[in-house]
């Protein structure tokens, strides 16, 4: 009992210290944790159901693509609240269709289905845009400093950490894990497949759609391209599977160390990055196999045993 | 007054190839500048005594899929500057002193969120003296509030916006180099209309364009400036970014019986249809592409006969100051620029370096000079208007070894088109 | 008008499956998502490209030669990189997630090296781009060489695959890994045969390609992508489905930018495959494991 309170308590307290960030943070270090806050809730929120369920999803971009859009046609004709409630609206019907597309796809078929679908997103917005509505290029005026939006990209992470914590305490985390291991036995021993899977993905993709609708003020100017850029879901996957999909605070801890290393590399090296990145990566795989999390619990683990005996 | 007339001359032109960015006349009369400078600018030039290099930052994409634009326009330019001030001994400042530069670079890997974050740090961890822009529309647009919320100058030159005007208001310090898709598409149809007054081309466009904020900017305002001169656009569709196959859409172009083909394409489809055209045989008397049709290697893309094909930008090809800029640059960077947006990047640099020479290294004196001061650059004398450059080229044409600017019609160093285009061989 | 809009099809097509053949091998036998698929193919572009422009070596003789190198660098991959994760997994999902994160990696790598080597501008020039009229319709010589190569290639390993004893192997191990070496067959050396071959015709496809198509160090994503729909569509390891997976792609595409409007062509791939997955999860031909 005093463990939970304690943790709740050192929980609120860390809380409170990167709300006060802004106070003391200048406003590079602010734009910083904006991207962290962006990405801790895009990894946290992918694991949520890519973790226990396996599905790699690389749909990552069309929801947070769909999030900074909806943002870019309505923030200047409805308040701002509203234009959040009409992305998550967006971003939850997509959700469902690739939920329900989870019940029919499995293993890589899954992952390319993801991509195909964030590309198909992205052809249709063009297409529509430069056939009915005649304008590709929005533009987002909406007077928010890098705090408001830090602020909000941080209540984010908060929430969608504190949903994946809730989820592991209710059945439907259970059935998930059991899903996770063997969707035969899932189904037999009575978890609702479908539901469970498609509630979660929506779920996690409303997140994520969330995410992309709040940062997106800082951009500006948003076209197709530059919102539905790959390399997001790619980097989503990346932090969460570093940090350990299967683990609540895996994909915060596996974003926090590739967003130091990329903001060194891109300054120490710009001419080449790629390269450090790629041999990053390919270090992590084989240096770090099932996330950091993991690998500091068994270095802990072992230096316990040692001091044991 | 007097660094106003040392200015005036200070003729760019009569300076060649290597010699490009010797300022031997200035020197001569260093010494009287000085004693301007110490006087009307103390406080700038005590800042100015104790610091040893000028900082300049940029975050440009070096990797990704702006890489490419950038490669060509943005970074050798940057580059470039940076080499050739250097070798002059350093940045001038109005005390006649000079301090060499020191670069700070970052790759925003082509993503918006990257380069709004390098923006920040530029600003305000690594505290440089001068942010020079990053490739892009909208990356331009990305920055644009950062930098005036620092207070940086901010010459957007690879932007084209037709709320240029708007934001030049809104963002006081920020400058519009590429005017916007009206300017460009206007140009076009009174290139287009004087030909077929002439009896040169009939009145039906093909048209085709690219489905991004570029093309769809140029191709919106092109379709009212060509139907207004009584074009007719027999063909007009609208292909998808990413597109590498366009021999079902220059088929159905050559079918359409225009005479002027107009592509608002963007690399490496402007190159993909040049080919294609190519290899249909469609030899329409204009053929017209969009960005990549000025870049160098257009000449090796269209197999050596890129001869009377139409474009978007252009040079003053028979200026000399121009000549020697594409001379050093093919020289130091091992490739001749772009004839568009490179000598604009250029020019954008001498004025930020001369506005540097006339007020120091404080920013709201360097934005008001850029904003009313007039400038010797090599595309000649330039004056922004409302912070936007307005004498700019708006169509060119490959004409020999050059690709030349032919419209505006009339305007200071354009040549006039050659209708129709010679065959494909 | 129909039959031009059909051969424009099937040539764009031929091309598609050119990209994605190498790939289908990797996939389908070595069981190795290899998303630098596209960085081997530009790198094979490039060679071309400076063999051509500095050497006066036509394409056609730089196709006997990096195949070569793209089969003994894929070896080298797959023996110091894809094999120890080929060892350690414990399960096909396993093997699934590392490859693709060391396969992304080596994707920066490559991209990297050619960004420093060769720059990030458009490189083209001009080789066979010439007409050629077949029933009436006038196509680029380039990419009916292309078109052609990737029939014979894609037939001769289909036949190799499904009618020679080695062939036999390859599906062994493509349909279990776990029981093929029951059998006498040594998994680990059968993979890294098909991956280093996968490697060869990612080179050979990309050499191919650099004839007519402009590229760029940082446009192989584009080729990757491209592949991975087509193989998917094909289904998994089955060279002829990947065939005419890419064959059709191209047609419906052309025949989408015909008759339809041009700005729908990619979003119509991208439709089609869905529906495709949707339906058919195995593929529209199922896989050599089926």
């Amino acid at each position: 009992m005093t463990r939970t309170v304690l943790f709740a308590i050192a929980i609120l307290a860390g809380l409170a210290i990167l709300a006060l960030a802004p106070a003391f943070l200048g406003e590079y270090g602010l734009g910083f944790m904006v991207s962290l806050m962006s990405y801790v809730t895009l990894a946290t929120a992918w694991a949520m159901f890519s973790g226990p369920t396996r599905y790699i999803s690389l749909a990552t971009v069309a929801f947070f693509g769909i999030g900074a859009y909806t943002v870019a046609v309505f923030n200047e004709t409805l308040p701002y609240p509203f234009v959040l409630i009409v992305a998550i609206s967006i971003g939850a019907l997509l959700a469902t269709f690739v939920g329900f597309a989870t019940l029919r796809l499995a293993g890589v078929y899954f992952v390319i289905f993801s991509f195909g679908l964030a590309e198909l997103v992205r052809q249709l917005i063009t297409w529509f845009e430069v056939n009915i509505t005649g304008t590709l290029g929005r533009y987002i005026f909406l007077p928010f400093e890098t705090r408001h939006i830090y602020w909000q990209l941080l209540a984010l992470a908060a929430v969608t950490i504190g949903i994946g914590f809730w989820i592991r305490q209710t059945r439907l985390g259970l059935a998930l894990k059991v899903i996770g291991d063997d969707e035969l036995v899932a189904a037999h021993s009575g978890i609702a497949l479908a539901r469970t899977k498609v509630l979660l993905f929506v779920l996690s993709a409303s997140l994520m759609t969330l995410a992309g609708a709040i940062q997106s003020p800082r951009w500006v100017y948003i076209e197709p391209a530059i919102v539905f850029n790959p390399t997001i879901s790619f980097l989503t996957v990346i932090m969460a599977l570093l940090g350990g999909a299967t683990r609540l605070w895996g994909p915060a801890l596996g974003v926090i160390p590739l967003m130091i290393l990329f903001e060194w590399l891109s300054a120490s090296f710009p001419d080449h990055f790629s390269i450090f990145l790629g041999a990053m990566f390919i270090l992590i795989v084989f240096l770090l196999p099932k996330g950091v999390l993991s690998a500091v619990e068994t270095r802990l683990a072992r230096l316990k045993r040692e001091a044991n005996a | 007054m007097l660094l106003a007339r040392e200015q005036e001359s200070e003729p760019f032109q009569k300076l060649g190839g290597q010699e490009m960015l010797k300022f031997t006349r200035r020197n001569a009369i260093a010494g009287l500048a000085a004693l301007t400078a110490a006087t009307s600018f103390s406080v700038v030039s005590s800042v100015a005594d104790d610091r040893s290099s000028i900082k300049i930052g940029y975050a440009v994409s070096k990797s990704g899929g702006n890489a490419t634009g950038a490669g060509i326009t943005t970074i050798p330019n940057y580059e470039l500057w940076v080499k050739d001030v250097n070798a002059a001994g350093g940045l001038e400042l109005p005390d006649g002193s000079r301090l060499p530069l020191e670069v700070i670079e970052y790759d925003d890997r082509s993503q918006t969120e990257e380069v709004v974050r390098a923006i920040q740090r530029l600003g305000a961890k690594d505290k440089v003296d001068f942010i020079l822009p990053p490739w892009g529309t909208g990356f331009n647009l990305a920055v644009a509030p950062l930098m005036d919320k620092f207070g940086y100058p901010h010459l957007a030159v690879t932007a084209v916006t037709d709320k240029a005007p708007e934001f030049a208001k809104r963002w006081n310090k920020s400058f519009w180099f590429l005017g916007g898709g009206v300017d460009y598409a206007e140009a076009l149809s009174e290139v287009l209309s004087a030909a077929q007054e002439e009896g040169q081309i009939n009145n039906k466009v093909a048209m085709i364009s690219v489905a991004d904020g570029f093309g769809i900017d140029l191709v919106n305002a092109a379709r009212p400036a060509l139907e207004d001169k009584g074009f007719d656009l027999a063909y007009d569709v609208t292909y998808p970014l990413g597109t590498s196959d366009f021999a079902a859409i220059v088929n159905d172009a050559k079918n359409s019986g225009a005479d002027s083909f107009i592509a608002f394409s963007y690399p490496p489809g402007t190159f993909g249809v040049t080919k294609q055209a190519q290899v249909a045989g469609y030899n329409p008397k204009v053929f017209y592409t969009g960005v990549g049709g000025a870049f160098p290697v257009f000449k090796k893309i269209s197999g050596g006969q890129q001869e009377g094909v139409m474009g978007i930008g252009g040079v003053q090809s028979d200026s000399k100051a121009i000549q020697a800029y594409f001379a050093h640059h093919t020289e130091e960077i091992g490739n001749p620029p772009d004839s568009w947006a490179s000598a604009v990047t250029y020019s954008s640099l001498q004025m930020l370096q001369e506005a540097i020479r006339r007020v120091g290294l404080d920013r709201d004196a360097v934005a008001k000079e850029l904003s009313t001061g007039e400038f010797d650059t090599i595309m000649g004398k330039v004056k922004l208007e409302d912070n936007q450059l307005r004498t700019l080229w708006w169509a060119g044409q490959w004409q020999g070894d050059n690709f030349s600017a032919i419209a505006p019609a009339g305007g200071t160093g354009t040549v006039a088109p050659v209708i129709p285009k010679p065959a494909w061989k | 008008m129909l039959i031009s809009t059909l051969m424009f099809g099937l040539v764009l097509g031929g091309t598609y499956a050119l990209v994605a053949l190498g790939l289908s091998m990797q996939y389908g036998i070595s069981r190795i998502m290899n998303l630098a698929h596209g960085e081997f193919m530009i790198a094979a572009a490039f060679c071309a490209y400076v063999l051509f422009d500095f050497a006066g070596l036509s394409p056609l003789v730089t196709l006997l030669i990096a195949p070569l190198i793209g089969f003994g660098l894929s070896w080298l991959i797959y023996t110091v990189m894809m094999h120890p994760l080929v060892k350690r997994a414990a399960n096909r999902g396993q093997l699934e997630a590392d490859s693709i994160l060391a396969t992304f990696g080596l994707l920066f790598i490559l991209q990297g090296i050619m960004l420093v080597v060769f720059g990030s501008d458009f490189t083209s020039y001009s080789y066979l781009n010439i007409p050629i009229d077949i029933f009436g319709v006038t196509i680029a010589v380039s990419r009916v060489v292309a078109f052609g190569l990737s029939l014979f290639l894609g037939l001769v390993l289909y036949v190799l695959i499904t009618r020679s004893r080695w062939g036999a192997t390859l599906r062994a191990v493509a349909l279990s890994p776990a029981s093929a070496p029951l059998v006498g067959i040594q998994v680990d050396k059968v993979a890294r045969q098909a991956f280093a071959i996968g490697g060869a015709l990612a080179a050979s496809g990309g050499v191919l390609v650099s004839m007519f198509v402009t590229f760029s160090a940082t446009g192989g994503v584009v080729f990757t992508m491209k592949a991975l729909i087509v193989v998917i569509m094909g289904g998994v390891g089955n060279l002829l489905g990947a065939l005419i997976a890419g064959l059709a792609l191209g047609v419906i595409e052309t025949f989408v930018t015909s008759y339809f409007d041009p700005g729908l062509s990619l979003a119509s791939t991208y439709l089609l495959f869905i529906i495709v997955l949707l339906w058919r999860p195995q593929g529209l031909f199922g896989s050599v494991r089926s």
